[in-house]
């Protein structure tokens, strides 16, 4: 029997993805068992051209990481969700938009300045910005188009399923790939279309081991601050952790090494926006009776935005910040 | 009518215990305020989810008011307690994304205050009139449509 073909690809992102599904282990030995490597710049050389001559749904799975932030992204979403039968968006980037997506609280002109001429260590006098079509005697070169608003996957194809992480843990790697290799094989069904897979149902609080007691903060503070309990759950002890409103299925590693969560496991089952649902959850449980004093502890929250909204303020229901 | 012929578009929670009521007041005393808020009614003012509110902006709405029982008045004991905790955090998060301070509005109206019902309703129609449209949906543009721009020699 002829292999499965597997593709996997980084649009807007770091990498982690990519690595994470080498965290697997011996089981990528059971990958190369069943699939063939068709398309995955990290680890193969292919060109996009050899993408361009598969035939429609060539691809039985396209993991697909990295936000959608230039046209070069754009492209490579377009094209690999025809190519590809099963498109999985892959990791919190490509779920909703992740840390790149805080570049949806600036315009694409604010963070070239930044880059290329306001930053301390940048020399650059002439305010030289790369151009997008640049023309040398060997014939014309061209940079993709960076957009002003970072999109997730679905924002631009459509998508079959949503593996949420940054990175998703190995152990719901293995289980994803386990699912779907037996499904491919007719041993199986697929979960049905647009279901987030690779998470626990409930909240990350849920699979976090620390003693949780009534919660009544009086102020907020950073990890750095103090030295935290290690039994007791960080909420309680001040320190801002999305677990209540992020989804299950990480096994609550960060909590219990004493990190506070960060969120990058998305929204749990049924909530829209987490960073709102967040900002709700901490209020409900700030302690005190009067309106000033509310809002003198609410100003302990230095960044709202880059707190509540980590990994998803291009999919949240603002999506970004005015510009 | 302003001279623009922008009207802001308006979404009101209003608790059923008391601004609801004091809406009900405005009307039955035929009090006169701008009927550019569409009232809807929630049980508690805690009810009202910041997920509410921003999708409210999301889908048009200019300006967004809440409101509620009088503090130590709450129906549920201390509901209007929880929203008055989620309102500064909010403000704060909805400036940070750009929302100029004031396109929402806490406030406390009972079942007996139909004019300051009345009064709050006309207030806040001319301040977010005056801040002009909102138009949240109208920054997302195709961006794969841009067209590179023309190519720079050496």
């Amino acid at each position: 029997m002829s292999k499965f073909k597997f593709a996997m690809y980084w649009a807007g992102s770091c990498g982690g993805c990519e690595i994470a599904l080498l965290e697997i282990q011996a089981k990528i030995i059971e990958v190369d068992q069943n699939y063939d490597v068709v398309f995955w710049p990290a680890a193969a050389d292919f060109k996009y051209k050899d993408v361009e001559g598969y035939d429609d749904g060539y691809i039985d799975v396209c993991l697909f990481n990295g936000c959608i932030r230039n046209s070069e992204n754009e492209h490579l979403a377009n094209l690999l969700r025809a190519k590809s039968k099963v498109l999985v968006a892959f990791g919190a980037c490509a779920t909703m938009g992740g840390i790149p997506g805080l570049a949806n609280l600036s315009s694409a002109q604010e963070i070239k300045d930044l880059v290329y001429t306001q930053t301390p260590s940048v020399d650059n006098p002439d305010k030289v910005y790369p151009q997008e079509r640049f023309t040398v005697p060997e014939g014309e070169l061209d940079l993709p188009h960076m957009y002003d608003t970072v999109k997730t996957l679905e924002q631009t194809v459509d998508v079959d399923y949503f593996m949420p992480g940054c990175p998703p843990e190995a152990h719901q790697i293995a289980g994803v790939l386990d699912v779907v290799t037996a499904a491919l094989k007719g041993e199986g069904e697929l979960p049905p279309k647009g279901a987030t897979i690779g998470v626990a149902p409930k909240s990350c609080c849920d699979e976090c081991e620390r003693v949780k007691d009534e919660k009544k903060i009086a102020g907020f503070r950073r990890i750095w601050e103090f030295f935290p309990d290690r039994e007791k759950c960080l909420l309680e002890q001040g320190v801002i952790c999305m677990g209540p409103a992020t989804a299950a299925g990480c096994g609550a590693r960060c909590t219990s090494v004493g990190m506070a969560c960060r969120g990058c496991y998305g929204p749990p089952e049924g909530v829209v926006d987490q960073g709102a649902k967040m900002l709700s959850t901490l209020a409900s449980i700030i302690d005190a009776p009067d309106p000033d004093e509310i809002a003198r502890i609410a100003a302990t929250v230095p960044d709202p935005v880059g707190t509540f909204y980590r990994f998803g303020l291009a999919s949240s229901l603002l999506r970004r910040a005015r510009v | 009518m302003s001279d623009n012929g922008f009207e802001p578009r308006l979404i009101g929670f209003l608790c059923r215990w008391c601004s609801y009521n004091g809406a009900d007041l405005a009307g039955t005393a035929r009090l006169k305020y701008p009927p550019n808020m569409v009232p809807i009614k929630t049980n508690c003012s805690g009810r009202v989810e910041p997920t509410h509110i921003m999708k409210a902006f999301a889908d048009g709405a200019d300006g967004v008011i809440i409101a509620g029982c009088h503090p130590g008045d709450c129906h549920y004991i201390n509901g209007n307690y929880r929203t008055a905790g989620r309102y500064p955090l909010m403000e704060k998060l909805l400036e940070q994304l750009g929302l100029e301070h004031g396109r929402v509005r806490l406030e406390w109206v009972s079942a007996a205050e139909g004019d300051k019902f009345a009064r709050v309703v006309g207030e806040f129609t001319e301040e977010i009139r005056a801040l002009g449209p909102l138009g949240w949906s109208e920054q997302f543009k195709d961006e794969a449509a841009a067209v590179a721009p023309e190519a720079v020699t050496a």
